[in-house]
């Protein structure tokens, strides 16, 4: 973990210690207090669409059992970053992937790595909720599991009943199992989302936006559900929501759209610093309102 | 702006003028296209309902000339090559439609998209030749199975189309939904992309078979048609588009009789099938926007 520390230690609620301006765009700061371990670190990444370069030379590092908030404004380019933390950018028509994501000490872009092993361990829940449609409730979570080529019916049944509960959604379903996943309501369908990816048994759990499409109190449960999930597993959320980036995260990365048009790291520190004590003055223009 | 009545009352009346006359318009150019099916429908249950009897499909034909009989040779040939069509063609063409639909996006793919059109476009009777100058020349003998491959071509390149279409309609969030837990590329597509299209998969199966079952122009010199009863996939084999065509342009008043008669069970076959198939799987999958 030799990289550059650009930020000095924090001093809490002291004045921002780096001058706003000084740090080239791209070059967003680790945050400066490492408690935990790293799950995932992150060198030099950037990404394309084709010709187009959509994230810049991104390097942080994320914590393990922490949540991990990527805020910015539209087309910053936070949706693009976090599919390629699981190999799931290079899923689009002529994507591509520079630099090193580090997953256990491992280049996940490395020449040998399958993707699919990749996204055993580091799962994804998306924007929108998308339960199978031909899959009932049960068979939606399970459907990881037989994925991978579990069999036993007795297991995917009891990992199944775990991942609903640790997704908060047991007690809801656990009378209409039979039923399709399509069935249930927005919020129970992310949730339904939810405990599919964690039947797997994911280290890392990346969420896109995951309560855009859902209303306010389908929102909250989401919420407390990833404080909860937190414990257990390292999570990142894309958020376009500051509230909810100050609510759930321990970590907060603010990316921003540069000259070049693609998504540079201007800020990456813990959520009450970031949000009471910017050192950016992009960050600081961003999180009062100024734009975005 | 006041409420003048004005330009822009004028307009307003236009507008609303030119908005009826156009759906009038469209609501003719509907009623039209439907109307040569009813019409269609309407001539044959009235020229082949009295026709219709247990000899009819119990019967093999009569010497020419001497009335009664049936044509369950025609109906037995029919459902054999149809049969032997589709176990033919269904496997090659909703594997060509998964691989177009999948994998199919680059140059190899786009050739192959655009032959598999191509074949759409070749007509029956050229199909028929071909086969023809394929299995029936060097073999020198008219097989049912020459029958079932023509038949089978015309199928392949309409449920290949029709199933990479229905595969595309399925939402990329699904198939995302199902590499982003580990899935392999293959899995995927196994058991998320197919069982999503697969309503749409078996209403272009039905739409193709409906119009095999009802070609006699690649069955004219391939199966040619027999006019005895016979289950031997290596000899002539009766159909029932054949036995109308010779029945309906006969000399005989009971050919014609039942040559409409053939036509009814021919259609109603088909809706039976449609509806039968539908109603087991076709429950049309909506996913949610």
């Amino acid at each position: 973990m030799s990289h550059i520390e650009i930020s000095d230690e924090p001093h809490p609620g002291g004045a921002a210690v780096a001058e706003p301006g000084r740090e080239p765009a791209g070059q967003g700061a680790p945050p400066p207090e490492p408690n935990h371990a790293v799950a995932i670190s992150v060198r030099g990444l950037s990404a394309w669409y084709g010709p187009k370069l959509a994230v810049s030379g991104i390097t942080m590092d994320v914590y393990t059992r922490t949540v991990t908030a990527l805020i910015g404004p539209s087309g910053c380019g936070k949706s693009t970053y976090i599919r390629c933390l699981n190999r799931m950018h290079e899923v689009a028509a002529h994507a591509r992937v520079e630099g090193e994501v580090l997953f256990e000490g491992a280049n996940i872009y490395g020449p040998a790595v399958d993707p699919v092993r990749v996204r055993q361990h580091v799962g994804m829940v998306f924007q929108k909720p998308n339960p199978f449609p031909t899959m009932s409730i049960l068979e939606n979570v399970a459907s990881g599991l037989r994925f991978a080529g579990v069999r036993s019916r007795s297991e995917i049944a009891d990992r199944a009943e775990q991942a609903l509960r640790r997704a908060a959604l047991w007690d809801e379903v656990k009378n209409d199992l039979r039923k399709p996943g399509s069935a249930l309501s927005g919020g129970q369908q992310q949730r339904l989302c939810i405990a599919r990816a964690i039947a797997v048994e994911p280290e890392v759990i990346l969420m896109d936006e995951p309560c855009s499409a859902l209303d306010p109190a389908a929102t909250l449960k989401i919420e407390d559900l990833m404080r909860g999930l937190a414990e257990r597993y390292t999570i990142l959320i894309v958020t376009h929501n500051m509230q909810q980036a100050a609510r759930v995260s321990d970590y907060t990365a603010f990316l921003l759209m540069g000259d070049d048009g693609a998504g540079h790291l201007i800020e990456y520190r813990s959520t009450p610093e970031l949000f009471t004590n910017p050192s950016d003055r992009r960050t600081e223009d961003y999180i009062t309102g100024r734009f975005g | 702006m006041s409420l003048q009545p004005s330009v822009a009352d004028s307009l307003y009346r236009r507008r609303v003028a030119t908005e009826r006359i156009m759906t009038g318009v469209m609501m003719l150019a509907a009623v039209l296209a439907v109307i040569p099916l009813i019409l269609i429908v309407f001539y044959v249950v009235r020229e082949g309902a009295g026709g219709l009897s247990l000899d009819l499909i119990t019967q093999d034909p009569n010497r020419a000339g001497r009335p009664g009989g049936g044509v369950r040779s025609a109906l037995v040939g029919s459902g054999i090559m149809v049969g032997i069509a589709l176990a033919m063609g269904v496997p090659i063409a909703v594997g060509c439609g998964i691989y177009l639909a999948e994998f199919g996006q680059n140059r190899f793919g786009t050739v192959i998209r655009f032959l598999v059109d191509v074949l759409a476009g070749i007509p029956s009777i050229t199909v028929g030749l071909f086969v023809y100058g394929l299995m029936v020349l060097p073999q020198r003998q008219f097989t049912a199975l020459a029958g079932s491959v023509a038949l089978a071509m015309i199928f392949l390149p309409i449920v290949a189309r029709i199933t990479e279409e229905m595969l595309l309609l399925v939402p990329r969030s699904l198939r995302e939904a199902a590499l982003a837990l580990g899935a392999p590329r293959w899995r995927t597509v196994v058991k998320v992309v197919l069982p999503t299209a697969f309503p749409g998969i078996i209403t272009g199966i039905m739409l193709a078979l409906s119009r095999i079952a009802g070609e006699a122009a690649p069955l004219l010199f391939t199966s040619l048609g027999n006019q005895f009863y016979s289950t031997d996939l290596l000899g002539p084999m009766d159909a029932l588009p054949l036995r109308i065509f010779n029945y309906a342009t006969g000399p005989y008043e009971y050919w014609h009789e039942q040559a409409w008669a053939m036509s009814l069970i021919l259609i109603g076959l088909i809706l039976i099938v449609s509806l039968t198939v539908r109603a087991l799987f076709g429950t049309r999958v909506t996913v949610k926007q």
